[in-house]
């Protein structure tokens, strides 16, 4: 295989060839750089390239491995990692000013289990300013741009994982996911994305938007690459006081084996319908209709709840927020800067003019929000009410995984929009993530696949599935089942027709 | 629920420890009227008797054995500081003058 084909292999072949050695894990990142080089000024899914780093893993696992060596079998697979993931030595900014240059002296705990597994980190990529968006334009450092039309916005705030993951800059990334922000990215770029069970990965070094509500999750161009991905980065971690005491759930051999006997699907009355766009409404109903061709029960179930789902996360969310991004105080890490005309100004003074100028447009208003909704005489109406409504989310959960297996819906309501379309209307950006918000309220696992192309725009469209806590297993079998019927009908992957990328000057 | 004023937000601003300018806080005011327009939905939901739900899984606590162990040296801890001094993070003045 010439190396300029590499970076169009898939994480499992590559981790076989790898095995096989047919191909080095030098020959492999540096295909990878190089692509990232000749793309990326343009798509800008990535913050920091670590080109000395991911050159130094992939000797380290080429020397291993002629020495004979026995290595983890994705050793020598390249994977890109979110910016709000610490790596030590490795600028980490969470996409915003106030972090600029921050070089973190500790690993997360995934990162730690990437280069357990040998596992060559190419770098950062781009996000929303510590996860806050639909789009990555919160980005402090500019957006990423859209593979598949490169004037519409990739998704957020992972757009730079699941950017960097369709346009063959990286087999694999790691996303984080705390109403959407690995699903809605993979959904407009075509792309395969996971939140697993909230508790599955560990939280240890990912910088906190909303605790009760984020998860880090695969990013990848097939399911089984994503259960790849998954199987190294889950499990429990006792850094993580949240995360789950029992081991990672059977993903790889459920993605392999694809097996949809006597599966009972239930179709989310609440999450479709009006407000989605004709072309997801279209691609959905055909999926379901392979499920049901393939033999399973597929019966309409309804999550009543889930209608107030948006307003409650958008109470709870920015008051973890708000609490959480207290730590930037201009004293500890990151930037500061002195108040204009003010001698010998406070720390008080300080912090606020650091976090003026450090912090962007979005990040404030949650942290408002936020510090709002949690303020004494509207806490009982707000955060606890929307406390309650949350009871109510997990209780329609359970209520439908009572009649079915795995949920279904589209993931997001509409295809990929045009950079600059919502970003003066912020409630028309929180819309994007109605659907995939009910799943981290409740904790409960969902996946993101492609379901073809939008008749009106021939932009992707993705298909979201849910499963009970703990079963994020069958999500990765039913993906898989669901993906090779689609793909037997378009004849090979979606990202395949996706338009070829050429450098622009 | 009650609408957000100007004035609202500013003190809001400054219990968040954030110097908004004067822009700033007329366009937040707008947009967060809207958005807690939006929010205020939660209030159509009869959940009088329901009980409020904090997290996805029953916390809880999680202790370990009272052993030292190696952790970040004082040079990696104060890495990231704006300034430090005598292996300790310094800061601006934290008291007003008298």
């Amino acid at each position: 295989m010439a190396a300029e084909e590499l970076p169009r292999a898939s994480a499992a072949s590559l981790a076989q060839r790898l095995a096989a050695r047919e191909v080095s894990a030098v020959e492999v990142a540096e295909a990878h750089l190089d692509r990232i080089e000749a793309l990326d000024a343009d798509l800008n899914a990535f913050l920091q390239v670590d080109r000395a780093g991911a050159l130094a893993a992939a000797r380290s696992v080429d020397e291993r491995r002629a020495r004979g060596e026995s290595l983890h079998a994705m050793a020598g697979v390249p994977v890109a990692v979110k910016d709000v993931i610490t790596t030590r030595g490795l600028p980490t900014t969470a996409g915003s000013r106030i972090l600029q240059g921050w070089l973190p002296p500790y690993d997360a705990t995934l990162v730690r289990r990437l280069r357990d597994a040998d596992m060559v980190v190419l770098g950062k990529t781009n996000m929303d300013e510590f996860a806050m968006g639909s789009s990555t334009e919160h980005s402090a450092y500019g957006p990423t741009r859209n593979p598949w039309d490169r004037e519409r916005i990739p998704g957020g705030s992972g757009g730079g994982s699941a950017a960097a993951v369709a346009a063959f800059e990286a087999p694999l990334a790691i996303g984080t996911d705390t109403g959407g922000s690995i699903r809605q990215p993979a959904a407009v770029t075509g792309t395969v994305g996971v939140k697993p069970t909230y508790g599955g990965v560990s939280r240890y070094g990912l910088i906190a938007m909303a605790s009760s509500l984020d998860q880090a999750g695969p990013c990848a161009r097939s399911v089984l690459d994503a259960a790849l991905l998954h199987d190294v980065i889950g499990g429990h971690d006792p850094m993580d006081s949240t995360s789950i005491d029992a081991p990672v759930p059977p993903v790889v051999e459920a993605a392999r084996r694809a097996d949809i006997t006597g599966l009972r699907v239930g179709v989310v009355r609440e999450l479709g319908g009006e407000g989605y766009q004709p072309g997801v409404r279209t691609r959905f109903e055909e999926a379901v209709a392979l499920l049901v061709g393939a033999g399973a029960d597929v019966v309409e179930v309804s999550c009543p709840s889930f209608d107030y789902a948006l307003a409650a996360y958008y109470l709870i969310m920015p008051s973890e927020a708000s609490s959480n991004l207290a730590k930037f105080d201009a004293m500890r890490y990151g930037l500061r800067v002195e108040p204009d005309g003010v001698p010998a100004p406070t720390a008080e003074q300080v912090m606020a003019a650091t976090r003026d100028a450090g912090f962007g447009d979005e990040v404030k208003r949650r942290i408002i929000l936020g510090t709002y909704a949690l303020s004494s005489g509207y806490y009982d109406a707000y955060y606890g009410q929307a406390q309650k409504v949350r009871t109510l989310i997990a209780r329609d959960f359970a209520a439908a995984f009572e009649q079915v297996d795995v949920l279904v819906s589209p993931t997001a309501p509409t295809t990929a929009f045009r950079l600059g379309e919502k970003l003066d209307d912020p409630l028309a950006m929180y819309l994007n993530d109605v659907a995939t918000i009910p799943a981290n309220m409740a904790g409960v696992p969902g996946m993101s696949l492609p379901a073809g192309l939008a008749d009106e725009d021939g932009l992707p469209v993705g298909v979201q599935l849910l499963a009970p806590a703990t079963q994020d297993h069958r999500l990765y079998g039913v993906g898989a089942a669901l993906e090779a019927l689609l793909e037997a009908q378009w004849g090979g992957a979606l990202l395949e027709r996706a338009p070829e990328l050429e450098v622009r000057a | 629920m009650s609408a957000l004023s100007r004035d609202d937000v500013a003190h809001l601003s400054r219990l968040a420890r954030i110097e908004a300018t004067d822009a700033e806080l007329d366009r937040l005011s707008g947009e967060l009227a809207v958005i807690l327009d939006a929010v205020a939905r939660v209030s159509e939901v009869a959940a009088d008797e329901v009980p409020p739900m904090s997290h996805p899984l029953p916390l809880t606590n999680v202790t370990r054995p009272d052993h030292p162990r190696p952790s970040l040296d004082p040079y990696e801890a104060l890495a990231g500081a704006p300034a430090s001094e005598q292996q300790r993070f310094r800061v601006p003045r934290i008291l007003e003058e008298d």
